[in-house]
């Protein structure tokens, strides 16, 4: 069923008796030509892509839980393609332009608003780290403008200017960059996926992996042995242990994030603004929350929950750039499980066993990626070379010394 | 989380800076060590899902390194000890 604008008003109508299921729970089959493990953003995508675009068939995703319960329902929705290292810029780039034709793409509302996104410059050392940032950025395709202080104030009269640790004295802004409603990129992949004939299988946990002679025969599930000619796994946080079936140690530690909500408010932000100087960033949603976080907590952990004294932090943060909020309560806080890589770039790329494909390391930034992800690695799978704008997320790419790190931390994934 | 100090008796984890896998204590010898050998120590990991041991640096304290065995998937943690005690009971240093 196509979604259209008559099509809500003929539903309106006839008292709504026309919406279906928009996709099926089919029984896992002996037997498939592409395995993707992992229903979040990026398996879907991948899947959705595998069909749409490499005109691929017998195609199934492989979800322990429920599709899109994983991160790509729990983050905070920014999208944006700022980005300075070569390996990085053109793949996000990538990403952003498929973000502006998705939702006609695959027909769903996805709610993609491109309402800027704004990152808070302090020093003049900043200053000139953001000015090459912003020129890589325009180099590769992006857009990118780099604002003063008197700019900033007609945007956002009510930020802290004068903070005496962190004045505010500038910022980089890409107004292409923006928000977009998270669990509606899931649903819309698994619906386009689903009416392409990806057999979409929920509650079955890959357990095992079946390797004969360097080759991948299938995988071990809850719901028993589903054979493939091929497997992807795009499974974030659960990279190493799913992995790990497969004999492999990765360059990967699981960290949490957390983010918060406040109450409903009046419109506020249009945006969205980071103040990395604070470890705080913030936009408000469109029932009028504000939507928050900062750092992740920074120890090793698979609890989809954080500690306080990151909640103390990020509240600190809020206060010292933005005092008013001050006066908002928060609703709710949650964490999602992270896949921190060493470098804080991520990986797209074939494994050691034949057949076999791994993507992940997606660190706290992974939502905005979702398309071009799902796009490079159906392109990896079905053709067996990497896309063109994602050569660099090579998972040897420590041995051989072409780390892609943007902050430049080295081999610490909490610092990334 | 609350790490109990072998010396200090508990204190608050946000007094730590977390380095990562205990693992990382063993170190290739850098003269007869091969590259290969130094990748691994250097960029992989086990990261387990349940018990982990990992290192804490007392920073905001008596600056001592920490292992402490933690579950990931609980925060719970079982045992505290003193790197060096580690480290000798595994016949490093005199
Ligand atoms: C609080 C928070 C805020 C964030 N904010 C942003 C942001 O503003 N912008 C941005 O770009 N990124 C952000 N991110 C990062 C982003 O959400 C992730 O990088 C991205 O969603 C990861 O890809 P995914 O959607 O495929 O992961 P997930 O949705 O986590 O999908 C992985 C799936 O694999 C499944 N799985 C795991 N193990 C198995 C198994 N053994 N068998 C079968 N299935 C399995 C899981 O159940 C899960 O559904 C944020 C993350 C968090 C936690």
């Amino acid at each position: 069923m196509r979604y259209s604008g008559f099509r809500v008003i003929a539903e309106a109508l006839t008292g709504h008796k026309g919406w279906k299921p928009v996709w099926r729970d089919p029984a896992p089959q002996a037997e498939y030509d592409y395995i993707i493990v992992g229903g979040g953003g990026h398996g879907l995508a991948t899947a959705y892509y595998l069909a749409k675009e490499f005109g691929q068939k017998r195609i199934a995703v492989i979800e322990k839980g429920y599709l899109g319960g994983g991160n790509v329902g729990r983050n905070t929705t920014i999208i944006r393609s700022n980005y300075l290292l070569d390996g990085n810029e053109p793949f996000y780039e990538f990403s952003l332009k498929l973000w502006e034709g998705l939702e006609q793409d695959f027909n769903y509302n996805a709610m993609v608003s491109q309402r800027g996104i704004l990152n808070l410059i302090h020093s003049d050392a900043q200053r000139d780290a953001f000015t090459r940032r912003g020129n890589a950025m325009i180099l590769n395709g992006a857009d990118a403008d780099l604002l003063d202080r008197e700019q900033i104030r007609a945007m956002y009269p009510w930020l802290n200017f004068d903070d005496a640790r962190f004045p505010i004295k500038g910022g980089l802004a890409q107004r292409r960059g923006g928000t977009v409603r998270h669990d509606a990129v899931a649903w819309g992949y698994a619906r386009g996926a689903d009416s392409r004939g990806v057999d979409l299988i929920q509650n079955c946990e890959v357990t095992g992996m079946r390797i004969e002679n360097g080759k991948i025969l299938g995988v071990e599930t809850s719901r028993g042995f589903i054979g493939a000619k091929k497997v992807g796994v795009a499974v974030a946080g659960s990279s190493s242990r799913v992995m790990a079936h497969a004999g492999m140690r990765l360059p990967i530690e699981s960290h949490v994030l957390q983010a918060f909500v406040s109450e409903g408010l009046k419109p506020l932000i249009d945006g969205v603004i980071t103040f990395g100087a604070g470890h705080f960033y913030v936009s408000q949603s469109d029932k009028g929350g504000l939507v928050f976080g900062g750092d992740i907590d920074g120890y090793n952990t698979y609890a989809q929950r954080g500690n306080l004294p990151v909640i103390e932090d990020v509240a600190e943060g809020g206060m010292a750039l933005m005092p008013a909020i001050g006066r908002a309560r928060l609703l709710r806080t949650w964490g999602g499980v992270m896949d921190m890589s060493m470098d804080g770039s991520p990986f797209i790329d074939k494994t050691p066993v034949d057949g076999l494909y791994f993507n992940g390391g997606w660190c706290y930034g992974g939502f905005k990626a979702t398309p071009a992800s799902g796009w490079c690695f159906a392109h990896l799978m079905a053709k067996d070379a990497p896309h063109k704008v994602a050569t660099a997320y090579r998972l040897d790419r420590f041995l051989k010394g072409k780390m892609i790190d943007e902050k430049g931390q080295g081999a610490q994934p909490n610092l990334h | 989380m609350i790490i109990n100090h072998p010396i200090l008796g508990p204190r608050d984890s946000q007094e730590f800076v977390y380095l990562g896998a205990a693992e990382m204590m063993n170190r290739p010898d850098g003269m007869s060590a091969g590259i290969e050998e130094f990748h691994e120590w250097l960029y992989h990991r086990d990261n387990p899902a349940g018990e982990h041991r990992e290192l804490w640096y007392h920073e905001q304290g008596d600056r001592s390194w920490l292992v402490v065995t933690r579950n990931t998937l609980t925060h719970e943690i079982s045992r505290v000890e003193l790197a060096r005690d580690v480290a000798k009971a595994m016949g490093r240093s005199k």
